[in-house]
Parts: C-alpha cells; structure tokens; sequence
C-alpha cells in the first residue's frame, strides 16, 4: 500500500495535513488532519459581557477578524432586538470590503498562485513575476488601508462594537483613499487577465453552495442563507438544517447538510448564486476570461477571488462617496428584558460564517455556537482530493504534493479557524 | 553564492491566530526589501520552502497549550541564535490563558462531542516560561513598525530601540484628551505597554489592555479612579482577564480585585 502523505501544508492559516492512502490504483482513503491545538472559543465567551464578544472572537483569526467581528455583532444585535441604522451597516459593508480585498490579495498573490507556476513562495516567484507580485502587495495595501482607516488597526481591529461603531471616522479620513482604492482596481483589472492564463486543471466537482442572501446585492452581511439546489433559509434556522461532526483525525468539525451532506461556501457559491449582483464591469471581465456562472471547478476559485477584489474595490469607492460622518456612531444598545438568543450570518473572504447567542437579562453569554467557514468546506476538500488522487499515481512524490495543496488551497483554508489544519501523507 | 551570507530568519508558529506573523507579510511596501536583506529559510505559513537551522533569528507566534509544543519550542531554541516573541500569545500565554483559571475539560466539553479525541494542556503559558528568550515584542496583534525595528536591530545585533512607558504617555504624543478625565470613559491606559499608538482612545473607547502591563503599574489606584468613573469592579476585572489574563502584573491586579470583593 502506498501513502502520499505531508506533514505541513505551508501556505494556509494555521496547522494541519493530508493524507491519502491508495491500495494498487484504487485510492483508499483521504484524511485533512486537523492538528492546530483546540481554541475552546465558545468556551471562553460563557459568562462574559456581550460587549467583549466582538473583541474576544476578532482573536480567532488574525486575517479575518473582521468576519468575526460583523458575525458577532450581527448575532447579538438580534437578540437584544437592535435595529441598525442603514448608514452603520453601509460603513461595515464598506470595512468588510476592506477585508475580502486584503485577504483576498495575500491569498491569491501570496499563497495561491505560485502553486500554478511551481514557485515556493510570493518571494521566490517575485524573482521572475516581479510585476504580478508588487501589484498583489499594493492591492493588499488597500484593502488594509480601508480597514485601518474604520476600525484604527489591520488586525483586530478596534472601532467596531454591538450596536454600530465606538466613533465614526471623519469623511476626509476615508475620500483621501479613493485614489489608491481607483489605482488598486486598475492593478486588479490587470492582474484578471494574468491569472486568466494561468494553466488549470481539468476538475469538476458536484457541489451544493450555499452563501448568505444578500438581498438585491452581492452578499456580505445578512439574514439568510440560499442554495443551488433549494436551500433558502433565515439565519435562524440554521441548526434545523445544517449539523457538525465531530472525526477523530481533526480538531477541526466537519459540518453537512442534514438533507443532503457535503456544500460548499465561500468565492465560488458567492459567485455562482450571486452573479447578477457584481457590476457590469466585473462581469463583463469574467465573461472576456469565459467564466460564467455555473462553475464547477475549484481551480478556478483563484479567478473569482481576482473577481472580488475588483468588485470590492468598487463597492469600496462607491460607499466613500455616499459616506457622511453626521449621524450616530452607535445604537446604545437596550437592557435585555429576559434571556434570548441571536443569530448572525455574514461572507468572509473564504466563506460563510455563521454566529449565534444566547444572552441572559444581566447581558452575559450563556451559550455560543460558531460555524467557521473552514468547517462548512472541510468534506468538500475530502471529496476533491478523492477525485483528483488517482492523477497523483504517475506523479512524482514532489509533484503529487504539489497538487494536493493546491488542491486544499482552492478552499483558502483557515485553518486557525477551524479549529476551534496541514501536513501531506500518501500512502500508496 | 552571495546569499548564503545573509541572516537566516525562521518564523514559528504555536498556539495562535496567525495574526502576528501575518504583521510581517502586512510590510506591504517593505517585504521584498526584507527579503533581500535576510534569507527567509522557514515561514510556513508563506512559503513551502524550508532551509535547516541553525538560524540567526527566530520568531515566535503563539502559547504552548500541547504536551508536544512544549517538546518542540525546546528544539526552536536549540536552533536560534535569538530567540524574539511575538505577541501576548508568545508573551503571556494570550487569550488563551483564560483556561488557566477555569475548568478545561469543561471546556472542552463545552466545543466537542467527542472530548476524547482532543489532546490540550489545562493551561496556556509563555514561551518563556518554558525557554530562554532574548526579546519579547507585545500587542495583540503587535505593532510591524515595530517588528520592523526588532527584525532590524537583532540582524545588527542591537538592543530594539521601544520604549516601555504606558499607554498615556502615547495619548499625549498624539494629542487625544484624556477619555477618563473627560469623558468618563474607564480605560486600562495606565497600567498598559505602549506600542500600539494609543488607537483606542483616539477613537473614543476606553484602552482594553491588549499590549499587556507597561513597566510600573500602580493597578489600586487605577481600580479607584475606574470606580469614580462610574464603572464597576467587576468590569476592571474582566478588562484584566482578557488577553494578557496571565500577564503577572495583569494576574495579580484581578486577583487584588477578587480580594475585595
């Protein structure tokens, strides 16, 4: 019996590995092994105030705190029955920009793509892709700019609170990005066409995605969740419809459809339900590199993340020049009449990411449930490296590794997340 | 070949958020220039090259919460002619910590169904609690700039030039008013490390302590003066045990607090 098999998978979040055991021809079995130490996060929060929970939780990820953070106070907001003003959830809409355009830019500048051109790193493929690299670093620059200039730091970000903002920040703080936001869109237009010739493998898969409704625009922030094969749900259902399990070869769950088991969430189920909601612009773009909706090949997840990037950008500057610094910076939040419990769904970069709490009178956590992205993608992976191990039987050791993490990297693992993940075997 | 003459820097992840290493790719405009100056030989999380040690500097993100880390930070150390921490995870066990005053199976109970898979320490520790470290770099996250200057003085074999006062002294540089005296608003500023550029006033909340005690503390009179404000101990005492819960001065403040009631 054979095993391909690697310890680490560098370039992801966080610590985890692959396994794939193949008996002659036949692949036997596939394990993603989970091995970041548990983060007893849901643990943590018990007790606590609900107001520390958008800071506690912002410390799951350190690239994607801001999903936490919009999650949580999502979530909160809707048990103690707070309704937002528009103009608060059009200044988180525009910091969640911020975020897909950072994280977005490290993952398919710095992680994903020397996968397709064979580079161990950003670094090593900057002594040949000079260019693609530095316009990947400016992107990114952006995008943290935005988050910097509304939350006050890149990483766990301070400003965000339940109830809307501690301060708003002053209109001339965010009208001063625009210039580098509009260069950074152009960067992004450019680097589509580079990624489009990429060369990508011949993969399909046979997927449920499932992302957030965003109403009449592209999603970031909801209340509900939708499918391609009929899922349209309120966030309040969530755990009628979905479940987790628990799998001994990972710290991470894996969470399924009780209906119809593994789904995927994150780029590619925004971009295949939700594709009539990008601008004309993006669109247009992706129809020039013959990516249209439905799209069933992963590989081409980094594409759609380019994507994004173009459409954040745009959303970003759209919301700038909408934005007014006169109102409230908060709802003071009411005292909760009894115990009761929110639920908050949001799109992180990588994904769905799905909050809910129970808040007692005295306005302490009694209970947390949180569904990262990682976990809702993490049988998927499992599937797909199924599919593609038999290409790894004529490759060398070096090569099959190689496709095996990109093959993970199409998910953009968390694996920090997760684990409230990577390491290759292949046992052959 | 040239480049074997450049410094070998290693990036080394425990317990964490990957937030603090993800500082060093956030040096957007500084990272290539970086690149040249020190050989980049091990960066899991951006590169799947990895050159053997020994090397010239390692840093360390996260808190040893495994029996395994806790093998395994000793063979870091072995290889490092410096070693710095990053973060209040490297630092003071970070938020993670806070098992060290609770119930871990519990918790974990609390996260899995299945506890017996799950293999943790009841507590989360220091790096230093368990090697010798050469610096220790605060924040939760850490400041780049400020990584920028430690990377630059440990390959120049210097002291990092940071300073240690409170987070006061870094509101007063930046011209915020006081949000205590002015607005009552209880802020942890006073018994706080600077680094972070004193951001959360600036912004009209309170500092939440998250680069760990500064150097000398005078925790009873802050605790006083949060009181005049109109907050209660209960809310020091969460402040505290939050993300540097395990941080000694920190510790034993919430403890103080516990003592009276």
């Amino acid at each position: 019996m054979k095993t391909v098999k690697t310890d680490y998978l560098a370039r992801v979040e966080g610590e985890g590995g692959v396994r794939i055991r193949f008996r002659g021809d036949q692949v036997r079995d596939v394990q993603v092994r989970i091995f970041e130490p548990p983060r007893l996060f849901e643990a943590f929060v018990r007790g606590r105030s609900y107001a520390e929970v958008p800071d506690i939780t912002a410390r799951i990820c350190g690239i994607c705190p801001v999903a936490y953070q919009m999650s949580s106070c999502a979530a909160i907001e809707d048990a103690l029955g707070i309704r937002l003003a528009p103009e608060i959830g059009e200044l988180r809409r525009l910091l969640y920009c911020g975020e897909w355009i950072e994280s977005h830019a490290l993952h398919v500048f710095m992680l994903h793509a020397p996968d397709f051109l064979g580079y161990p790193d950003a670094i090593a493929m900057a002594r040949e892709h000079r260019e693609i690299v530095l316009a990947g670093l400016a992107i990114k620059k952006a995008g943290n700019a935005i988050i910097r200039a509304i939350g006050g730091r890149e990483i766990h970000p301070i400003n965000p609170r339940v109830g809307g903002f501690h301060s708003l920040p002053p209109r001339s703080a965010l009208v001063e990005l625009i210039p580098e936001l509009e260069s950074a869109h152009q960067a992004a237009m450019q680097a589509l066409q580079w990624l489009g010739r990429l060369n990508y493998p011949d993969y399909e898969g046979d997927y449920e995605f499932v992302a957030v409704d965003g109403g009449d625009r592209y999603p970031f922030i909801g209340t509900g969740l939708i499918s391609n094969r009929g899922l349209n749900i309120s966030a309040r259902d969530y755990d009628a419809h979905f479940e987790e399990s628990q799998v001994p070869h990972s710290n991470a769950l894996h969470s399924r459809l009780r209906a119809r088991g593994a789904y995927v969430c994150g780029p590619l189920a925004r971009f295949n339900l939700h594709f009539d909601k990008l601008s004309e612009g993006v669109r247009e773009a992706a129809r020039r590199l013959n990516l249209t909706p439905p799209c069933y090949n992963p590989f081409k997840s980094i594409i759609v993340r380019g994507l994004e990037i173009a459409f954040a950008l745009e959303e970003a500057i759209g919301l700038i020049r909408r934005y007014h610094d006169n109102g409230d910076a908060f709802i003071a939040p009411p005292s909760a009449a009894s115990t009761s419990t929110g639920y908050g769904v949001s799109e992180a970069p990588r994904g769905m990411l799905y909050h809910r709490y129970r808040v007692d009178s005295a306005g302490l956590i009694r209970d947390a449930k949180i569904v990262p992205p990682t976990s809702q993608n993490l049988a998927s992976i499992e599937h797909d490296l199924a599919r593609v191990a038999p290409r790894m039987i004529s490759l060398t050791h070096a090569e099959a590794t190689r496709l095996a993490e990109q093959t993970v990297r199409n998910y953009d693992p968390c694996i920090s997340c997760a684990t409230h993940f990577l390491q290759l075997t292949i046992e052959r | 070949m040239a480049r074997a003459g450049k410094p070998k820097l290693a990036v080394w992840k425990f317990t964490s958020c990957d937030g603090c290493q993800l500082s060093l790719l956030d040096c957007e405009d500084e990272l290539l220039e970086i690149a040249g100056q020190v050989q980049i030989a091990k960066f899991v999380e951006a590169s799947s090259a990895a050159i053997r040690g020994p090397y010239d500097l390692s840093l360390v993100e996260g808190s040893i919460t495994t029996p395994d880390q806790a093998e395994q930070i000793r063979q870091v150390r072995r290889q490092s002619r410096a070693l710095v921490t990053i973060g209040a995870c490297a630092t003071a066990g970070g938020i993670q910590a806070l098992r060290n005053f609770r119930n871990v199976p519990e918790f974990i109970a609390a996260v899995y169904a299945r506890p017996e898979y799950i293999s943790t320490l009841s507590t989360s520790s220091a790096i230093a609690d368990h090697v010798r470290v050469d610096f220790e770099l605060r924040g939760c996250p850490i400041n780049r700039h400020q990584l920028l200057e430690v990377i630059a003085a440990f390959i120049n074999r210097r002291r990092p030039a940071l300073p240690n006062y409170s987070v006061c002294m870094e509101c007063k540089r930046r011209g915020t008013v006081c949000v205590m005296v002015a607005k009552k608003i209880p802020c942890l500023g006073p018994l706080t490390h600077s680094g972070c550029g004193a951001i959360c006033p600036a912004y009209g909340r309170g500092c939440y302590g998250c680069y760990g005690p500064a150097q000398t503390v005078n925790a009873k009179a802050l605790a006083d003066a949060w009181e005049a404000a109109g907050a209660s101990k209960i809310e020091m005492h969460r402040v505290l045990r939050s993300f540097n819960a395990n941080a000694a001065e920190f510790r034993s403040a919430a403890e103080t607090l516990d003592e009276n009631g």
